[in-house]
């Protein structure tokens, strides 16, 4: 028996921005599954089950908030299902939610992410004390910034490398109408003048703490035969999860990061990932996962990831482009981040990015990845159905 | 033709009042090195693993990263986790299983209910601007429903007790279960609820394996065979809803294929004894069905794992021979807003 092909046909999303003050929790989700479903020109009578992600409970304060939320995902008399893989699991819940296309379960599912930061203070909210348990430190930056030194030191990358990243993603952010910042004065001294925050990550090199959704539709074959707009084709999608600590853990480049991207090319039959891949939209919380992650996920050689950059390889222009949306240095609703990342990657082989549309991107990856850089969710969609 | 998949081995932990000595991976690895044993399989062997927990009962952050660390997921492993009942988990696994992309697959969960005031943190549960800042507890609205049912003459105050009785009675069969034997019906905790009629507040964790096809052959005697799975959800609002019924739980029957053939088993996550008497109508289950042999949720109720352990307990009735068709039922939110149906068989002896 062979998997039923998956397309993504809808995909919407909320304005990001700090603080969305003016919907509730539902009306954030609301949001962007009404554009999801209204993009695929379906009604929510359509919709055969729902799949909903997002990170911590403690950010709004709510316990499972998907028994909340059925009402207004329109799931009631439906399935619902609620993943929670950390950072990763927007990206996680859209391949659980295609897992129910392929395996034939239902015909149209509609996947959603959402985190609403303001809420609470998300950084804190990372560092409860445990008791018996060392402290993890101030946030995700207290924990990833000695990572980034070790890829530095390791590399020989010039210190700069990291300012021209956010430089770059900030900038796609500007043709971007949903994303959270819009700086549009920003020039590379400004960001290079801004604050250390986390030696090495200035504040201008970290992620924002975003209130937003994403959502998408996915759909088997006669769904995708029947939509009004180009379909994405599912061609790889994978999950990896390694432990957050043990001896011989390779922060720099978690083995569980590269087998994901493995399993991906293997599903989609990319042998050259640099040469068969038009763009990728990469889960960069701190400006220099950029080089790091272009390493792990095989677009470069190890310790080169950082000459890409430097070369203007992953401009919007350039031959790799990389984080079009502006990714998650522009707009980070950590449960939503990963499928921002996916549903950017779909909108540009749909031909639907608008103003950071990448001309004639054929096949593009989507990547996520949470906790101690130990889970891992990616998958790659294509303008064209899988040959099978 | 799709692919059979079957629950091939079950372990739990013996479900305490409290385990304060105990982190959750302390508590979870002995349950998953004894599943792991039953089959002879290595966690490196195992195609997809998915776990079931929350955060809010752990008091942390990411908390299932924690018990990730128990699964020994080196070299790393394609992993998921539902912030639901390991029910759910087992459902994400079944599917994946379903695609062909996996052939085993290891299903957890845990929780620890001992370090806070259970009723007071399942509020957080409720929709946070109109009904959590009341703080109505879990037992005062499994009350209502239990009153609803009085009023629409569905059972009375006896009957209520029965159903305690019976499942405590039940349990003195089941080595893990946290209350076994005679129970005292006590006072009322919430009219018409009394303590007889809730179930105990402990810390449990429990785990399954699935295998497809041949390979569920090779792992295991008499598998127990996922011939249908489903789950479907209410509205959140008690007041949207019939408290005496459960749409949810005879449509997730319907699609699991429940009413086919007749059961003769049932694990019921009939959390209260209110409960048992809206999922026996709702599923259609007759006298003649065993319900909830174990002594199901009156017995333990590990939240989190409690559902988990219906589909596990019902499996393991079917691997030894003592059931051949069973009904195993898991609920979450409150007054049974969700409910997931697993109709599980063995083959014909």
């Amino acid at each position: 028996m062979s998997k039923e092909p998956v397309a993504v046909v809808g995909i919407g999303q909320s304005k990001h921005a700090a603080a969305r003050r003016d919907v509730s929790l539902a009306g954030l989700v609301r949001e962007a599954a009404q554009r999801a479903v209204d993009d695929a020109e379906l009604s929510w009578a359509d919709i055969d089950a729902v799949v909903i992600g997002k990170a911590p409970d403690f950010f709004e304060g709510v316990m499972m908030p998907e028994l909340y939320l059925a009402d207004a995902l329109g799931a009631v008399g439906k399935p619902v299902l609620r993943v929670h893989t950390a950072g990763s699991v927007g990206g996680s819940t859209a391949l659980v939610a295609a897992n129910l296309v392929a395996a034939r379960l239902h015909g149209t599912v509609l996947t959603v992410a959402f985190e609403k930061q303001s809420e609470s203070n998300a950084m804190w909210g990372l560092s409860l004390p445990i008791p018996f348990q060392q402290p993890l430190l101030a946030g995700a930056g207290g924990f990833f910034a000695p990572h980034v030194r070790a890829y530095m030191r390791r590399s020989g990358a010039p210190d700069t490398v990291g300012a021209l990243v956010a430089h770059k993603d900030r900038r796609n952010a500007l043709k971007n109408p949903y994303a959270h910042l819009h700086e549009h004065d920003i020039t590379l001294e400004k960001v290079m003048a801004a604050p250390m925050l986390w030696d090495p990550v200035r504040y201008s090199e970290t992620c924002p703490s975003s209130d937003g959704a994403c959502a998408m539709v996915l759909t088997d074959r006669a769904g995708a035969a029947r939509a009004p707009r180009p379909p994405a084709w599912l061609l790889g999608g994978a999950m990896r999860s390694e432990p957050t600590l043990f001896a011989g853990k390779d922060f720099v480049s978690p083995r569980a990061g590269r087998d994901c991207a493995a399993d991906v090319y293997r599903q989609a039959g990319i042998t050259d990932p640099r040469r068969d891949i038009d763009a990728v939209e990469m889960y960069v919380p701190f400006s220099w996962y950029e080089p790091m992650w272009l390493e792990n996920l095989g677009f470069a050689e190890e310790g080169e990831g950082w000459k890409l950059t430097e070369a203007g390889v992953t401009a919007l222009d350039g031959d790799l482009p990389v984080n079009m949306s502006g990714g998650v240095l522009s707009t980070n609703p950590i449960g939503a981040s990963g499928m921002l990342r996916f549903a950017e990657a779909a909108l540009q082989v749909r031909g639907q990015a608008g103003e950071h549309q990448v001309p004639g991107a054929r096949k593009v990856l989507g990547h996520a990845y949470g906790g101690g850089s130990q889970f891992f969710a990616m998958w790659l969609v294509g303008a064209e159905p899988p040959e099978r | 033709m799709t692919r059979q998949i079957a629950v091939v081995a079950f372990a739990q932990s013996d479900h305490r009042r409290t385990t304060d000595e105990l982190s959750e991976v302390e508590m979870l690895m002995p349950v998953l090195h004894e599943v792991l044993a039953r089959t002879g399989l290595r966690t490196a062997d195992i195609g997809f693993t998915c776990s079931g927990s929350s955060d809010y009962l752990a008091g942390r952050a990411f908390s299932f990263t924690m018990t990730l660390d128990g699964v020994g997921a080196w070299p790393p492993i394609s992993e998921s986790h539902v912030e639901m009942d390991g029910a759910f988990a087992l459902y994400e696994a079944w599917s994946k299983l379903l695609t062909g992309d996996a052939d085993t697959a290891l299903v957890y969960a845990y929780g620890k209910s001992s370090p806070g005031s259970l009723r007071d943190v399942l509020t957080r549960q409720l929709d946070p601007y109109y009904l959590a800042p009341l703080w109505p507890d879990s037992v005062a609205l499994a009350a209502l429903q239990a009153q609803a049912l009085i009023d629409a003459g569905d059972t009375d105050e006896p009957a209520l007790a029965a159903i305690g009785a019976r499942s405590r009675a039940a349990a003195t069969a089941n080595p893990h279960a946290q209350l076994r034997g005679p129970v005292p019906q006590g006072d009322h905790l919430v009219r018409p609820l009394r303590t007889g009629d809730c179930p105990p507040i402990g810390d449990g964790a429990a785990a399954v394996i699935l295998a497809a096809g041949d390979r569920a052959r090779q792992l295991c005697a008499r598998p127990a065979w996922i011939r249908g799975l489903d789950h479907r959800i209410e509205p959140h609002s008690l007041g949207a809803r019939d408290l005496t019924d459960s749409p949810s739980a005879r449509l997730a029957a319907e699609q699991a294929g429940a009413f086919e053939r007749p059961v003769d088993t049932a694990e019921l996550h009939a959390p209260f004894s209110s409960q048992e008497v809206v999922l026996r109508k709702a599923l259609r289950l007759g006298e003649e069905v065993v319900v909830n042999p174990s002594g199901g949720a009156l017995a333990a109720n590990p939240v989190m794992a409690a559902g988990l352990i219906r589909i596990g307990e019902a499996a393991a009735r079917i691997h030894r021979g003592a059931c051949d068709r069973a009904l195993a039922h898991a609920t979450s939110g409150p007054c049974l807003q969700q409910n997931l149906v697993a109709v599980l068989e063995g083959d014909p002896r």
